[in-house]
């Protein structure tokens, strides 16, 4: 029998039976075996895509070499992003402190690689030997006159969230110092969208064809230069609100410009994501525009969908993802392919974020914050889905009880975004829910 | 030879694209090796996470390790009470017979006595029925993720081994080292055909390659039992696989010099000569000859590197990942006529020269780069200069094999760009032979892909 930790009792809820609110935001329980990262992890999923700036770990080898080249955010021109770079601290200079290796470091790496920028991941343990890293960076700064932000990263401060607050206020130092004037007055930059897959390239391309200039996307196929003129954009469009609202915040307070959330999975919030944006312009060529591109791409989309839809009609489905708006996205995608979701779950969702949620899931639902693969796999088998939606850590969970299984984390290779990419999810659902294989399940 | 290569991105302090991982996550493969046990890294959430991801990518199992969770509050003030109430959750939700718990770098370097806390842990529960706890120090700055494993080894053999009873029996230990599942299982069989009985630590051959599941398992069957471990000491001799293994991280040493029980050290058993000394001590302490089984799968093996050997007489390799793992290839590709251009780790225990038996030099002058503590940037600026015709190693030097455009062999670990790493068998005649078949069918390939005949018939 699985049985739930007393102290995450409130992190469970059912749907049409529990009336309290779901307890979020906070530290993972110690020993649960949570699916979450650290702080470390949160600021480095959020700026890794920058492809010419250099990011280095600053720590000992561990936290660089697990991070290496895992995800699958795409560039179009540098691959910085692509490398690891470890200061690699041995006992030595946890004795003696490692400032000046983390110089060494950066002046070597930047002569060799030439990078338009460098970001400074500080891991665990210089927050505990007490490295002046923003001195360090300061004085590399000065010397080759490039941007060296450091990223106060410490994996115990805080949780993933932490992180990509952390990230965020890195990302916030190099906005504004660039030129904006050859910004123009339909202009936007994208928050959170990572690449994944060339994701970023199919959502631009509707912008473009819109009639939208994109000044940069934070960060899939980021550019040093692009951001530091992010602020002369007229809005800023949202994904991943739960990396990102920080940042959108801080730059409707300092520059004054405004921020909608969108998500760009699944047919409906793609659409939406696209009005929304059309509609701030309120120019009447946009709108025109938009509406011509959403009906194309949809009627290119729909007989294939159709033909899925039938097929996985009134299978069920469990979803474990990071945020919580890419979880409400998938519900909905879901359930244009004629499924339902009846567990759903995030690492880093908010009271809001759970309480949307919980109007959208059916009766019954099981929603879950910050779970563990026991819980999982118990709710996953009593709800007998098809299909559950994670990342690498939870496919096995699926995969050993005999259950489909879709990647709709940073390291996966198919990009989901965009209404192409409702089309490659929807075959990617339909090749693992309906895969013969599931015959020899000794489950079943 | 040469072992004082110094690149020009070397000049660089920083590592680029390390050759090594952490010591924590050797430690928490050895306690997944452990029947009923579960791995509880001391420090924060992410250390668990990212090797728990790392482990399953390559496994394709459920790889659960718990975390203390470190906060702020911990880091100032020690974290004992994210330690204990760690060590009970785990016990609430996974019911181990055994938790073993691995430091990470912060909890090492804020000074955590974790001796201190178990041992008052324990106290204030007699009476209840607590788990085994093992402890290790397994620190990211000291070592790599081999060391971790091996002083998990030992602290493991230190902690359940009890006194000495004298019943001499003709149980045998082997300590393995970080081989694959289908490694493990094939020594054990090794071990039955000889009609040993034996104690392997760790044992991950079904915790990390279970059949698929009915029901989903808390912990996954399989592993060395407690019992097996805490009885050791009762065996005759112990036999640990890696040269590299210093005195100091020892299980076998630590066996041989508290309880004198003989230990043989010797090499992976990759190759001919290395599994002949693996079985010729098989023979000697089973008092049995190598069973007609092996003798055959031996034949066959001599037979086919007859068959292959003028597809592989001169060709130049890269070979990396591990130290011991490395020289078993090494040794093996000499034998075969391969030249070992480049033998290279992320492990620094200065000791790879010492084992590579040179006795290529027939074969050409071919200077053979031995490079201890490299990372995989100057692995590649090195390779780029010596241009070899294949490179042997874990998935992360496919970006060499693909900037080469040459044939990729993957053993070892992590293999994240393939199915089936935790099916690769290395060792043995029988690793050997799946070894020397995928290098010579690699080459075969190559050049029948890049002839302009494209021939059928080779």
């Amino acid at each position: 029998m699985i049985k739930i930790l007393e102290e995450r009792k409130e992190q469970v809820f059912n749907k049409g039976k529990d009336s309290f609110e779901i307890s979020c935001d906070k530290k993972s329980a110690s020993g649960s075996v949570s699916q979450r990262a650290c702080v470390f992890c949160g600021s480095r999923v959020v700026l890794y895509p920058i492809a010419d700036a250099l990011h280095i770990v600053h720590g000992p080898v561990g936290c660089a070499v697990y991070t290496w080249d895992i995800r699958g955010a795409l560039s179009s021109g540098p691959e910085l992003h692509r490398l690891s770079f470890s200061t690699d601290l041995t006992e030595i200079d946890i004795i003696h402190g490692a400032e000046k290796k983390l110089y060494e470091s950066l002046i070597g790496l930047i002569d060799y690689y030439k990078p338009n920028a460098c970001f400074v991941y500080s891991t665990c343990i210089i927050g505990v030997i007490g490295d002046d890293v923003e001195a360090v960076c300061k004085k590399v700064s000065n010397e080759k006159f490039i941007p060296v932000i450091p990223v106060h990263s410490e994996g115990f401060k805080g949780t993933k969230k932490d992180g990509y607050k952390a990230a965020c206020e890195a990302l916030f130092k190099l906005i504004g110092t660039g030129s904006a004037n050859d910004v123009g007055k339909f202009s936007i930059n994208i928050l959170g969208d990572f690449n994944i897959a060339g994701e970023i390239w199919v959502i631009k391309e509707y912008y473009k064809r819109m009639g939208i200039e994109v000044v940069s996307a934070m960060t899939g196929d980021g550019r040093v230069n692009e951001i530091k003129k992010a602020h002369g954009a007229k809005l800023n469009v949202v994904q991943c609100s739960g990396s990102m609202t920080t940042l959108a915040k801080m730059m409707k307070e300092k520059y004054g410009i405004p921020f909608i959330r969108v998500s760009y999975f699944g047919i409906d919030d793609m659409a939406n994501a696209l009005y929304d944006v059309a509609k701030f312009f309120g120019d009447a060529n946009i709108l025109e525009n938009t509406k011509k591109l959403v009906k194309e791409e949809i009627l290119k989309i729909m007989p294939e969908i159709n033909f899925y839809k039938e097929k996985l009609q009134g299978k069920k489905a469990a979803i474990y993802v990071g945020g919580a708006f890419k979880a409400i996205s998938l519900i909905k995608a879901l359930r244009l392919l004629g499924m339902e979701t009846v567990v759903v779950g995030t690492q880093t969702g908010n009271k809001d974020d759970y309480n949307d949620i919980k109007d959208i899931a059916l009766e019954g639902t099981i929603i879950v914050d910050d779970t563990n693969p026991l819980e999982l796999s118990k709710f996953i088998k009593e709800k007998d889905v098809s299909l559950l939606i994670g990342g690498v850590k939870e496919r096995p969970i699926a995969y050993k009880l005999g259950i489909g299984f879709c990647d709709h984390n940073h390291e996966r290779k198919e990009a989901l975004a965009g209404f192409i990419g409702m089309l490659n999810f929807a075959k990617e659902v339909y090749g693992t829910v309906l895969s013969p294989v599931w015959e020899f399940i000794p489950r079943k | 030879m040469n072992n004082d290569n110094k690149t020009k991105e070397k000049e660089i302090k920083a590592t680029i694209n390390a050759c090594k991982l952490c010591s924590p996550l050797g430690a928490s493969i050895v306690f997944r090796g452990i029947k009923n046990a579960m791995p509880l890294i001391h420090g924060g959430q992410g250390c668990s996470t990212y090797i728990r991801r790392y482990i399953i990518s390559h496994f394709k199992e459920p790889m659960d390790i718990a975390s203390s969770s470190f906060t702020e509050e911990a880091t100032v003030f020690g974290g004992e009470s994210n330690l204990i109430t760690g060590i009970e959750n785990v016990i609430k939700q996974y019911n181990p017979e055994l938790i073993g718990i691995a430091t990470s770098c912060l909890s090492e370097t804020i000074g955590e006595d974790i001796s201190l806390y178990v041992n008052k842990y324990l106290r204030n529960n007699i009476g209840k029925d607590n788990p085994k706890i093992v402890h290790v120090a397994t620190p990211s700055y000291s070592g790599t993720h081999i060391d971790g494993f091996h002083k998990s080894v030992k602290a493991i053999i230190e902690t359940l081994v009890k006194e000495k009873i004298n019943t001499k029996s003709k149980k045998i230990n082997i300590l393995p080292g970080f081989l694959s599942p289908a490694d493990l299982r094939y020594i054990k069989e090794v071990l039955e055909d000889f009609d040993l009985s034996f104690t392997m630590l760790p044992d991950y051959s079904e915790t990390l390659d279970a059949p698929i599941w009915d029901e989903y398992k808390k912990i996954p069957e399989g592993g060395t039992s407690i019992d097996q471990i805490e009885t050791m000491n009762n065996s005759v001799a112990t036999i640990e696989f890696g040269k590299t293994i210093s005195n100091e991280f020892s299980g076998a040493f630590f066996l041989e010099e508290k309880f004198g029980i003989k230990r043989f050290n010797l090499g992976f058993p990759i190759g001919i000569k290395e599994t002949d000394q693996f079985f010729n001590i098989l023979e000697k302490l089973s008092g049995l000859s190598t069973p007609n089984k092996h003798k055959l799968v031996r034949g066959r093996l001599i037979d086919s590197y007859v068959d292959g050997h003028k597809y592989l007489f001169g060709k130049k390799a890269v070979v990396y990942g591990e130290e011991d793992l490395v020289i078993g290839i090494t040794n093996f590709l000499f034998e075969i006529g391969i030249i070992p251009i480049i033998v290279a780790s992320g492990g620094n225990s200065g000791k790879l020269k010492d084992f590579i038996q040179n006795n290529g030099a027939y074969i050409s002058n071919n200077e053979i780069n031995i490079l201890n503590g490299v990372d995989f940037s100057e692995i590649e600026e090195i390779a780029f200069n010596l241009k070899p015709d294949l490179i042997i190693g874990n998935s992360k030097g496919y970006k060499i094999a693909r900037k080469l455009n040459i044939p990729h062999i993957r053993v070892g670990f992590p293999i994240h760009d393939r199915i089936g790493g935790q099916r690769i068998l290395h060792v043995g005649y029988n690793g050997t032979q799946n070894l020397f078949d995928s290098i010579t069918n690699a080459l075969i390939e190559y050049k029948q892909e890049n002839s302009p005949v494209g021939y059928s018939y080779i």
